[in-house]
Formats: C-alpha cells, sequence, structure tokens
C-alpha cells in the first residue's frame, strides 16, 4: 500500500479553478517531483496535503488513515511536515531555537515544571538540545546554532527549514522550491543534501521544484502539472520526453 | 552550548542582582531617613508598575500581539482581592496569611478574566486586536463603577443601582459601593512584598520564556503558519501566555488595592490611560527586553516626581522626553549615526591597541 | 416623540464622531498607524476658535477658518518631525511615538490655557426647528451637524474618486512602494492626508464644543478613543465604513444613556463594538484579507 494515496483532489477559488482531479499515489522511500508551470497549482497542491487549504472535494490518505480536511496542526501530527517556498522561519529566534520549536511534539513537559525548572525541565532540554544538535550536523549548521535565524545567508535558511520540519519526525516531507534563490553550487550541494535526508531518515519526499536538473537528477517519479491538472505522470525519464510536457513548459 | 546557556543564566542574574540591590540600597536610605515621605509613598506603587511592565512585556514582546487593556486586569486583581480581604478580615487575622491567600485570589480571578476575553479576542489581529482589549478594559472600568455589593446575615445582596436597592437587614455592611468603590481594605502590602512580587514576576516569566511553551509561543509571534506546520496548536498557546500576562497584571492590582485605604475604578488609574502607560514603558525599555521593562517603568514612574520643581512643565518635559527618545531609538536616520559612532569608537580602539 | 429626539440627538453626536473618524481612517489607511493624538488636534481647534470668537470678537465663520488652518498646520507639523522619520520603524514604535504627542498637545494646552473648563459659547447660529406642537425640539447645532457631516462625507468622496491627489491617497494606500514608481509624491500624499484629517478635527472640534459647551486640555481625548472606535467599527480604512460607523456609535450611545443607564453607555458602546469585531473581524465595510501561504 502507498504511503500516501490522493485520489481526486480539487478546489477552487471564487470562480478560479485552482486544483482539479489531482490524484497521486506515493510509496514509502520514493522521492517523487511534482512540476508545472507557474501558476499550475503546485503549491496550492502543497497547502491542500498540509490541510492550510480544505479541499473542495477528493481524499488524502496517509499510511492508511484518511486526513482529508483535517486541520494542518493535526496533519503535522500525522506525519507530514513541509517547507515553504518563500522560507517562514522564527526569525527572531536562534537556530537551534527554531529545530527546538519543531521537536515541540517529541518532547513533553508541563509549563510549571519549565517556569519552576523542575529535574523533568533539565532533563528533557538536554535531550532536545542533543537532538537538535544532532539534526543541525546533517545539515552542517551547527557552528551557527546560536545565529539569530534571520542572520544566516540564504542557502543555509533553506537548509534550516528542513531540518526544521524534519524535527516534528514526519512520515513524508514536503519540499517546495528547495532549489529556489541558490546558484548551481548550492543546487548541487542542496540535492547531495536531500539523497543523504532520503538514506539517513528513511524518508519520503514529495517535491516542487522549476529546476530540472535538480528534478531530472535526484526524483525517481513525476506528475506534471498544468492549469490545475495533471498533465502528465510517471517515472521521470518518460514524462520529461512527453510531448505534451515539453509543448507546456517550451511551447510549440 | 554550554557558552549559551551561561549566557542566559547570567543575564537573568543580572536582572534579579539589579532588583535586589536596588531594595537594599532603599532600604539603607529608608532607615537614614534619607527619603522623602513622597518617595516613600511611591515605593510600592512603582513595584507594582514593574510587575505590569514585565508581565506586558509577555504579551507585546513574547506573544507580540499588542495590548491596551492590561489595566482592566490589573482592576480585576485589585477589586476581587480587596473584597477577598475585607470579607476574611475577621476570620484570618494573620495579615501575611491573608494577603497571601489575597494574591491567589486576584491572580486566579484575572487570569479566569484573561482566559474569558482572549478566547474571543485572540482571533483579531493587530490594531483591532489592540481595539478590543481596549475596549474589554473600559468596560471592565464602567461595570465596576456601577457595582454595589453588601453583607448581612442573609448573605450578599447585588444590585447595580445604588446602595439602598441591596435591601439589606439593618446590620448589614456595604463592601462595594457604586463609583465610591471599596473602602477599609487592610493595608497588607509593603515595599518588602512589592520587591518579592516582582522577582516572583521576573523568575515565571524569564523561565517561562526559556522554555518548551516559551519557544511555542515565539515560534506564533514569529510566523503564525510555520508554528501550525509544526503541529504547534496556536489557540492554547496564544491563550495560555495572554492569561499568565493578565493574571500577573491581576498581581499587581492586589498589590496596589492593599496600599490604599479606599480603591476606586478611575480613568486615571484603570482606564486606558493606564494602560497605554505600561504600554509605553514596554516599548521604551526594549520589546521583549524584560530588564529594560523594569528600568523604564522605574525611570519613567520617578521621571514626573524628579521634575516636580518644574512645576507645571513636568508633563511637558515627560512627553518631549518620550518623543525624542522614540525617534533616537527608532528613526533608521539615528540608528545609522549610532552605528557610525560606536564602529568609528571601535576601530580607533582597536587602533590604539596596535600602537 | 422622546424616541426621535433622543435619535436625532444621537445622529448629531454620531456625526461628531464620524468627522473625526474620518479623519482617523484616511491616516491609518495611509500611514498605516494609529494617529493617538488626532482627539488632541480636536481640542486645539476648539480652543483656537475660542479665544478667535469669544475672545478677540472675530465672527464665528471666520474663528472656524482660522482654526482650520491652525490645526492643518499643526497636523503637517506634527506628522514631518514625529512621524515622518519612524514610517519604516515598528508600528509600536509610532503608536507610543503618537502617544507622546497627545500627552505633548494636552500639556501645551494645559500651560497656556489653564486647567479649569472654558464654558465654550455656540458657534452656531441657526435657530432651532420646533416639531409636532413643541414636542420635539432640533437644535441649531444638531442641525448644522448633522448637515456638515454629510457635505464633509460628500465632498471627500468627491475629491478621492475624482480629484488627481485623492486618485493618488488611494494608490499610497494600497502600496506605497508601486505608488512611488509610479512617480506619485507619496511623502508629499501622506502629508495632505494629515491636512485633510487636522482641518476635519478642527471643524469637529467646534461642532463638538457648541454641543457640549466645556472646553479643558482633556475633552479631545475621550472622543478622539470614540471615534477611533468608530473607524474600527465601520472597518478602519474604509471612509463610508468611518461615517457608518460614527452615526451607529452616536446612536447607540445615546439611545442607551436615555434607555439603559448614563454610567454605562461607554461599556455598552464598547460592547457593540467587540461583538461586531467578533462577527466581522474587520469591521462592518472592512476588507477581508487573506494571508498567502
Amino acid at each position: 500500500m502507498a504511503l500516501l494515496e490522493v485520489k481526486n483532489l480539487g478546489i477552487s477559488f471564487g470562480g478560479l479553478r485552482a486544483v482539479n482531479n489531482f490524484s497521486v499515489q506515493i510509496e514509502k522511500g520514493q522521492l517523487y517531483g511534482l512540476i508545472g508551470p507557474n501558476g499550475a497549482g503546485k503549491t496550492t497542491i502543497f497547502n491542500l496535503l498540509t490541510g492550510v487549504y480544505k479541499p473542495d472535494e477528493g481524499s488524502v490518505v496517509l499510511d492508511g488513515k484518511n486526513i482529508t480536511g483535517k486541520s494542518n496542526i493535526d496533519i503535522n501530527k500525522e506525519g507530514i511536515a513541509r517547507t515553504f517556498q518563500n522560507i517562514r522561519l522564527f526569525k527572531d529566534m536562534s537556530v537551534l531555537d527554531n529545530v527546538k520549536a519543531g521537536l515541540h511534539n517529541q518532547y513533553h513537559y508541563s509549563t510549571i515544571e519549565g517556569i519552576l525548572r523542575l529535574p523533568r525541565y533539565h532533563k528533557v532540554e538536554k535531550e532536545m538540545n542533543e537532538k537538535a544538535m544532532e539534526l543541525l550536523k546533517v545539515f552542517s549548521l551547527e557552528e551557527e546554532a546560536n545565529y539569530l535565524a534571520s542572520n544566516l545567508p540564504y542557502g543555509k535558511q533553506r537548509k534550516l527549514e528542513i531540518a526544521r520540519a524534519l524535527a516534528t519526525n514526519p512520515k513524508l516531507l514536503l519540499l517546495d522550491e528547495p532549489a529556489a534563490g541558490m546558484n548551481p553550487n548550492e543546487t548541487k550541494e542542496l540535492m547531495d543534501t536531500i539523497s543523504f535526508v532520503r538514506k539517513h531518515f528513511d524518508m519520503t519526499i514529495l517535491l516542487i521544484e522549476h529546476d530540472m536538473k535538480l528534478v531530472s537528477g535526484i526524483c525517481e517519479k513525476l506528475t506534471v502539472l498544468n492549469f490545475g491538472e495533471v498533465l502528465a505522470e510517471g517515472k521521470t525519464n518518460e514524462v520529461l520526453n512527453n510531448k505534451a510536457v515539453i509543448t507546456a513548459y517550451l511551447g510549440e | 552550548m554550554k557558552n549559551k546557556f551561561n549566557k542566559q543564566t547570567k543575564d537573568n542574574l543580572i536582572t534579579y542582582g539589579m532588583v535586589i540591590a536596588a531594595f537594599i540600597i532603599m532600604q539603607i536610605l529608608l532607615s537614614m531617613g534619607k527619603v522623602s515621605s513622597l518617595m516613600e509613598g511611591l515605593l510600592v506603587p512603582l513595584c507594582t508598575y514593574v510587575i505590569l511592565a514585565v508581565s506586558l512585556n509577555l504579551t507585546v514582546g513574547i506573544l507580540g500581539e499588542l495590548s491596551l487593556g492590561h489595566a482592566g486586569f490589573m482592576c480585576v486583581g485589585a477589586f476581587s482581592s480587596a473584597l477577598f480581604s475585607k470579607c476574611t478580615e475577621a476570620t484570618i487575622t494573620n495579615s501575611g496569611i491573608r494577603f497571601f491567600f489575597a494574591i491567589l485570589v486576584g491572580a486566579a480571578v484575572a487570569a479566569v478574566f484573561g482566559i474569558l476575553i482572549g478566547i474571543p479576542v485572540l482571533r483579531l489581529k493587530g490594531d483591532y486586536l489592540a481595539i478590543v482589549t481596549l475596549a474589554f478594559g473600559e468596560i471592565i472600568k464602567n461595570f465596576i463603577n456601577v457595582v454595589y455589593l453588601g453583607r448581612d446575615s442573609k448573605g450578599f445582596h447585588f444590585s447595580m443601582k445604588d446602595t439602598m436597592s441591596l435591601n439589606m437587614e439593618a446590620d448589614g455592611e456595604v463592601l462595594i459601593k457604586g463609583a465610591q468603590g471599596i473602602t477599609g481594605t487592610p493595608n497588607d502590602s509593603n515595599f518588602i512584598v512589592g520587591i518579592v512580587l516582582v522577582l516572583v514576576t521576573i523568575f515565571i516569566i524569564t523561565n517561562l520564556v526559556n522554555s518548551r511553551t516559551g519557544r511555542a509561543v515565539m515560534a506564533i509571534r514569529d510566523n503564525r503558519i510555520a508554528a501550525e506546520s509544526l503541529g504547534i496548536n496556536i489557540t492554547k498557546y496564544k491563550l495560555l501566555a495572554f492569561s499568565i500576562s493578565a493574571s500577573l497584571a491581576g498581581v499587581a492590582g492586589v498589590l496596589y488595592a492593599h496600599n490604599l485605604s479606599t480603591l476606586t475604578a478611575l480613568p486615571k488609574n484603570f482606564g486606558y490611560n493606564m494602560s497605554i502607560m505600561i504600554l509605553v514603558f514596554v516599548v521604551l525599555g526594549g520589546i521583549g527586553n524584560i530588564r529594560g521593562s523594569i528600568i523604564a517603568a522605574v525611570i519613567l514612574t520617578l521621571l514626573p516626581e524628579l521634575l516636580r520643581g518644574l512645576n507645571d512643565y513636568r508633563m511637558l518635559i515627560y512627553a518631549i522626553v518620550l518623543i525624542a527618545m522614540m525617534l533616537f531609538n527608532w528613526s533608521p536616520k539615528a540608528i545609522e549615526v549610532k552605528e557610525k559612532i560606536s564602529t568609528k569608537f571601535r576601530t580607533s580602539c582597536k587602533g590604539k591597541k596596535e600602537v | 416623540m422622546s424616541f426621535i429626539s433622543y435619535l436625532v440627538n444621537g445622529i448629531s453626536l454620531g456625526s461628531v464622531y464620524a468627522i473625526i473618524a474620518l479623519g482617523y481612517t484616511m491616516v491609518y489607511g495611509i500611514a498605516k498607524m494609529l494617529n493617538f493624538a488626532h482627539g488632541d488636534v480636536i481640542m486645539i481647534g476648539g480652543y483656537v476658535a475660542f479665544l478667535t470668537v469669544s475672545g478677540m470678537g472675530l465672527p464665528p465663520v471666520l474663528g472656524v477658518l482660522i482654526s482650520m488652518v491652525v490645526c492643518t498646520v499643526l497636523g503637517v507639523t506634527i506628522e514631518k518631525i514625529a512621524y515622518k522619520p519612524l514610517r519604516m520603524a515598528s508600528p509600536l514604535a509610532v503608536l507610543i511615538t503618537a502617544i507622546g504627542v497627545s500627552y505633548l498637545l494636552q500639556n501645551i494646552a494645559l500651560l497656556l490655557f489653564g486647567a479649569s473648563p472654558k464654558a465654550f459659547t455656540s458657534m452656531v447660529s441657526v435657530p432651532a426647528i420646533v416639531l409636532a406642537d413643541g414636542q420635539l425640539t432640533i437644535s441649531g447645532e444638531t442641525i448644522v451637524t448633522i448637515v456638515a457631516c454629510i457635505v464633509i462625507m460628500i465632498g471627500l468622496n468627491l475629491f478621492i474618486k475624482k480629484s488627481k491627489a485623492g486618485r493618488a491617497m488611494l494608490a499610497v494606500s494600497e502600496d506605497k512602494g508601486a505608488a512611488q514608481l509610479m512617480g506619485i509624491n507619496v511623502n508629499g500624499t501622506i502629508a495632505l492626508t494629515f491636512a485633510i484629517g487636522s482641518a476635519l478635527a478642527a471643524i469637529a472640534g467646534v461642532l463638538l464644543c457648541s454641543a457640549y459647551p466645556t472646553l479643558t486640555p482633556y475633552t479631545g481625548s475621550m472622543p478622539g478613543i470614540k471615534a477611533f472606535v468608530a473607524a474600527v467599527f465601520g472597518g478602519i480604512g474604509s471612509i463610508p465604513g468611518a461615517f457608518l460607523g460614527g452615526i451607529l456609535l452616536g446612536v447607540i450611545e445615546n439611545l442607551s444613556k436615555a434607555y439603559i443607564s448614563s454610567q454605562m453607555a461607554d461599556a455598552i458602546v464598547f460592547g457593540v463594538l467587540i461583538v461586531v469585531l467578533l462577527v466581522r473581524p474587520t469591521g462592518i465595510l472592512g476588507k477581508n484579507i487573506r494571508e498567502k501561504v
């Protein structure tokens, strides 16, 4: 059974049909790409999957559990974490605290224990620090742990956002244009990191990307979206050679 | 890692040390008789303002929501605790124990109001939240001004008209007398208690900020959508921070009420002007900066008193100082100039060392 | 009959709130700031009219004009000195500065005119209308206030929709940066907004003091807050919203004073505001903006 099973998802804003009849199946451990021209509805699909928007029709099943229409908070608890196209870090918090905020639902002690600094506070905080540093090391951010997140260079901010999403211990990771604004070197490095994350955490990843090199380099399967509908899907090589896809991207 | 932890602890210790040092200096001056009676009378209110400023900083600085109704929570804490102390004056004769319970009552009632008001209000944003909290503060103040409460052998009597309509027995005692408020609250607060409460407030807020809860609250402040995407329960943490802030304002109210023989809800002490004054402390002290709030509250409370010699001009000077400080702290041009000066200073220092 | 009388008085009070709220809302729409000092500009307007008419014996119309000029200059000066340097700063910093300006104006007035209330003689010479065999009297002040409010409202709407400067205001309120790129003088437009808002405040000051003839340095403070509430009520940033909010607020306040409790009137007004905002979080005519993810 697939880890993520999406059937006939659709939503309209006013009169505009943003996503129509979108279906996808992602197997556990897969690295899946979602591509398409600007305005095709890619980010809207992310917002539908993560509960930012409620779908008008269709269903989302994660790991055998129907999560359609749940709030974004609950969907994260069910196991979907994401990054954002326009980076959304906690700017006035340290890099370490950004990741620790991601660990929020993995480690528990009560507000009272925190205020009174009871033993459990010290114990759990220590565990959180260790876990957070471990994650930061994966992305080579351990040196910057005490920096303010807003002081990181752009590429590292993108990485921190992925680290923070991973901290919630998801089953499925959604990356919204992780290479946007990066130069070719940074993109190359990011590709390696994504491959590493996938192996290291045994993670299933769905990513939106414009950078064809990145997509063809690491994704096994692709879905191409155009005007809110699926234009093509299948193995990366086949899809990229598909006539309709080439037309949609390059014009006649 | 270790380094950062130490820095936080050190920072907090400086804050505690500052408060305790100020307390000791004040005590020495008091014992030497060097403090004017006017100054002496200002000590408890000073503690009240510090608690208010530090607690509002939780809402404004840490939660990132603009509240203009903080005085309303102070008002609730003041009246509920004064009522409690008046009712139990005969049964609990130890003033220390009675005041301890009064603080719990004031804090709890204010926290309940914080939750009741917070549930609808925290859905709003920015300036809308500000105006609604202001409205709630005014409603609380207005309402207390028309409440009449009495007690006789049959129990409590309540009215919103006048003393007569309480319909009490001859032995009845009027507890809250409308606009005349509560008279005869036992005088249980003093400077020492005030300082202890200030320290407790700082303890609660700083420890809260550096905890799992504090991180969740700040995450919501910095980016609500990202916080939701991490599974952080927005409503819960907003409400938690807001009601803790309200509850501590209630404690400030308890301290305030038990320092006065007559407690009335006037625009001056519980109106929006008071809320605004507390906000001024917070913003001037640095949003989110606890120590800054304390210093700003003390200086801005003492400033008009220190300027007393200037009579009519003192509030004028206060206003000008306020505007000037805001422009100096926040205008991009002033910040640029400050940075230039500080880098110049630094490079010239370095230059000297190298020579 | 008494109900109609309360209602008319409510509309009259509401008209004053509406005129003040128009100033609030325009400034908010363009500078995105809560100008807490707006209420105190009203008070200054009242004093200037008082001095020129009662003190110097000038005709009321001239007094009002002088008051408008003084307030306009005052408003623009405040904007230039106190608000303009903070245009890029946090909104909280601007709010506190506005509060500082409010204290400043109050204390200047306190020094110049003293704390004792001045008995303001009405500037209105329009006779009262007596209707229904003397059961209903509508005072001249009421008539003038309502008429003034309607005229201002229509004039302002025409100005913003038809004139170049008015459309520039709309553009700046939508997007300052884009407006600048289109060659609009953003600073000039903001200054103009403050000028208009302050001139309206002067008119409101005169009307307010004509209806409630005691003038102190704190006269403007509560009406200022109420007008702010009215602006939020109608949807801050919206001109018809400010008008609607002001009138509604005045009517609710006057009717609750008459039928429920005069002490609780303010609480009721604020209570209605809360209910409205809970149902419509951006006010009656406010725009709903959805955050893009």
